[in-house]
């Protein structure tokens, strides 16, 4: 009897098993904004990485979740001894969903489109450096650079700088064709994206049939979407305060990973009284980094001491120089010629990191004696008078482009840090191939931005994703923005 | 009549150009960029200018305001600047959903709120009355997002009879599309339900005090015959205005509903429009919504000539 129970139940176990593997083909992403257009290669918005990226889209050049860069449709690089032509092996047998071929012509034709004079490829600068792009046969493509440039392999695993077709190019923001191990479906605007699994993929093919995308932006309407089940994956999860309640819940699994983005205190150097660095450093001394990390993120977050991702392992932790200290801030302030501190504006966009994150610094700085007038602000509205018009005196942005510690050399850009030491080791970095040289070159970029206090910097973006229990393969960092399905199955 | 519709007509022209001159202007001097916008901190002068001039921000803002007023009487509401798609399109894509939604939650808000009004007009001052009174009171009170969230927790967490939100599309057949409306639908409706009761109840009320009703008790009705048979009709011209202003509400209100319950309606349209400052689908949306309420009082101005020979008269 015992033994035929025993049969019965491993019986009704492979059934049971048979049936839910049979129906958990297909998976429910959510996410909170929906992508504007579909086509990568023209807007910056992330949610269309999110969607398109390794799914849909490929370049040369991938990014794995750890932050590595691997080969993707090109199997193969040979680098010239002067660093300046790269040549690139392509993958044999690669076609774009549309059936047409994608070879060199079409690697050809997306970086000169990028690279054109009336190109709207938001990171244009990834490509300044390519002086001609040469189809030697369908197989190989040059590139040939005006300047050695150690990050290029780098740069074209961004998602701006997929491949992308001349037959397909023109409808790409509605209807996107790439070489992708999902091919796209439908769009119902306002509601969801479904993909579907590409037969004819190139590499190993996706192990899901097909998946759909919805946009949540509530944060309550996401938890009920979850605790329904009406999804089973939501990337950048809005609602911290309740993943305890996933992490008790078994039908969940929540996964805290890090991305790209240093969120910092910004300030206008170039404006009084931030021009002087004993008050930079007073406002980075006054500022208790866990506090809001604690208090505006729900405790999710790294803190920083520089301008680079705590998980590259090219990160020196400076966090001591700028330690929670009000009488340190305070005496350093009155070194400043400002005992009684000061008043400025504190510019914050829409995330809850900014709006939460700016009432606790508020606070913070007002412990100091600095005063500070908060103006919320629409993106549309921070990028044109904060970072276009540079008219604020401080503002919290969290800046999630990868590998971004450039942005300090450019005595443009909106905090206006004008180092010509700075710029001239980025010029030498741009040269540098040898790995171990230039890790040595970014540390002390590193070090020099934090000693001369730029910014504060705050904490490293945590991005917290809830899952069905048992989903497998889906990404835990976001070194770029990206959902990516291709490896992603259900127990 | 002639005279009155002309000049009732004349009327709605000219509210027509003055909505469209405000909303261009109120939706323009906002700053922020829309290509600027698109294309994020990153992106250098030559490429968001190469953008403003693929979308056509480069020409001067009059130029605009003309082609698109021009496109309109056409039908055509130009394209989106993030979207890249027509707008007449993807209204009439969120139409599809919007309206079928106002509808539903007007036709609850009447179901709910007659009988409701009715019953405490004609048990006033009693139990009853004092009962259906108290529960509209809430309802006023109770705002629609916080009773939406209940609604969700309620029916779609716990007892899983309907998804949390979404829309499946009428391709799918009538009925899974009604399901995903029914909880937005009650959401909206309660807090209008409530009000309109408090107006039937109001208006019967006053019917009841006038000398026709005490004629037709005097001729030998019931007080309940005379409620229904005379009463009730009357009182219904005031309710009627108020529907008519409930439904605007309904398809326009909808935007924290349709946020709540992630439905691809207007009211989600307009909310991303605006944050992604795509100025050409803020300004006729908004439009074509000013122009469904003038055209709606239009039509009621002439119905009440058509009931009040007064009104034509002093017209």
């Amino acid at each position: 009897m015992k033994r035929l129970t025993t049969l019965m139940l491993a019986g009704s176990t492979a059934l049971f098993a048979g049936a839910a593997y049979a129906q958990h083909t297909h998976v429910n992403v959510a996410m909170q904004l929906e992508p504007p257009n579909l086509d990568p290669t023209t807007g910056a918005a992330q949610a269309i990485d999110s969607v398109v990226y390794s799914n849909i889209y490929e370049g040369l050049t991938r990014f794995m979740s750890d932050g590595s860069v691997v080969p993707g449709l090109a199997e193969s690089w040979d680098i010239s001894e002067d660093g300046l032509t790269y040549t690139f092996h392509l993958r044999d047998g690669v076609t774009f969903h549309d059936g047409t071929t994608m070879d060199a012509e079409d690697v050809k034709f997306t970086l000169d489109r990028a690279r054109a004079e009336d190109s709207t490829n938001a990171q244009k600068a990834l490509f300044a450096n390519i002086a001609e792009v040469t189809v030697i046969d369908p197989l190989t493509v040059q590139i040939t650079l005006s300047a050695p440039t150690g990050a290029l392999l780098f740069n074209l695993a961004w998602g701006d700088a997929v491949i992308v077709a001349p037959e397909s190019i023109g409808d790409a923001a509605t209807h996107p064709i790439g070489t992708g191990a999902f091919m796209f479906e439908d769009w119902v605007q306002g509601d969801h994206i479904n993909i579907a699994r590409n037969p004819n993929y190139w590499g190993t093919p996706a192990v899901l049939d097909s998946a759909t995308f919805r946009f949540i932006s509530d944060p309550t309407a996401a938890f009920a979407a979850l605790m329904a089940e009406d999804v089973d994956v939501f990337v950048g999860y809005p609602a911290p305060e309740n993943i305890p309640q996933f992490e008790a819940d078994p039908r969940f699994q929540v996964l805290v990973g890090n991305t790209e983005g240093e969120t910092i205190l910004a300030m206008n150097n170039a404006r009084e009284p931030f021009d002087n660095p004993l008050v930079r450093q007073a406002v980075a001394h006054a500022i208790d980094r866990q506090a809001v990390i604690d208090g505006a993120m729900y405790g999710l977050g790294t803190p920083i001491g520089t301008h680079f991702a705590p998980h590259n392992p090219d990160y020196v932790d400076l966090t001591g120089l700028s330690n929670y200290d009000p009488e340190r801030s305070r005496a350093l302030l009155a070194e400043a010629g400002l005992p009684d501190g000061f008043t400025t504006t504190l510019n914050l966009p829409p995330p809850s990191y900014a709006r939460r994150g700016g009432e606790i610094i508020a606070a913070q700085l007002r412990a100091v004696g600095i005063q500070t007038e908060i103006n919320n602000q629409e993106w549309a509205q921070w990028l044109e008078t904060t970072f276009r018009g540079r008219d604020f005196g401080l503002t919290i942005v969290s800046h999630t482009e990868p590998m971004d510690i450039n942005i300090y050399a450019n005595p443009e850009y909106y905090f206006q840090y004008n180092n010509p030491d700075f710029q001239a080791l980025m010029t030498t970095l741009n040269e540098t191939t040898d790995p171990a040289r230039r890790t040595e070159l970014l540390q002390q970029a590193q070090t020099i931005i934090a000693e001369d206090y730029v910014n504060a910097y705050l904490f490293e973006l945590a991005v917290p994703t809830i899952a069905r229990a048992g989903i497998e393969g889906l990404w835990l960092n976001q070194p770029t923005a990206a959902i990516d399905l291709t490896a992603v199955s259900w127990p | 009549m002639i005279r009155y519709t002309v000049g009732r007509l004349v009327s709605l022209c000219l509210s027509l150009i003055v909505a469209s001159m405000v909303i261009f202007t109120v939706v323009e001097v906002v700053p922020g960029d829309p290509a600027a916008y698109m294309l994020g901190v990153n992106a250098r002068p030559d490429t968001v200018a190469a953008l403003r001039a693929e979308l056509g921000l480069d020409v001067p803002k009059i130029e605009r305001y003309l082609d698109w007023t021009a496109g309109m009487l056409q039908g055509d509401f130009g394209r989106s600047y993030t979207y890249r798609t027509p707008v007449s399109q993807m209204i009439l894509d969120r139409m599809v959903v919007s309206l079928p939604l106002a509808l539903l939650a007007l036709a609850l808000t009447v179901i709910i709120a007659f009988p409701a009004g009715i019953y405490a007009a004609s048990r006033r001052g009693k139990l009853g009355d004092a009962g259906v009174m108290g529960a509209t009171q809430l309802g006023v009170a109770v705002p629609n997002f916080w009773f939406a969230m209940i609604l969700v927790l309620v029916f779609a967490v716990h007892l899983r009879w309907v998804s949390a939100g979404g829309f499946p599309g009428w391709g799918n057949g009538i009925w899974p599309g009604i399901k995903a409306l029914i909880l937005p639908a009650v959401a909206l409706a309660l807090p209008q339900a409530a009000i309109l009761a408090r107006v039937m109840r109001s208006s019967l009320l006053d019917m009841l005090g006038e000398d026709f009703i005490r004629t037709a008790r005097a001729k030998g009705l019931s007080r309940r015959q005379a409620l229904w048979r005379h009463a009730v009709r009357n009182a219904l011209i005031p309710v009627l205005t108020i529907i008519g202003l409930q439904f605007s509400f309904l398809l326009a209100g909808g935007i924290v509903i349709e946020q709540i319950f992630y439905l691809p309606g207007l009211g989600r349209l307009i909310f991303q429009a605006i944050s992604a400052r795509d100025l050409i689908v803020v300004e006729s949306v908004v439009m074509l919504l000013v122009g469904l309420v003038i055209i709606v009082n239009f039509a009621v101005d002439l119905a009440y000539a058509l009931v009040d020979p007064r009104l034509r008269i002093r017209a």
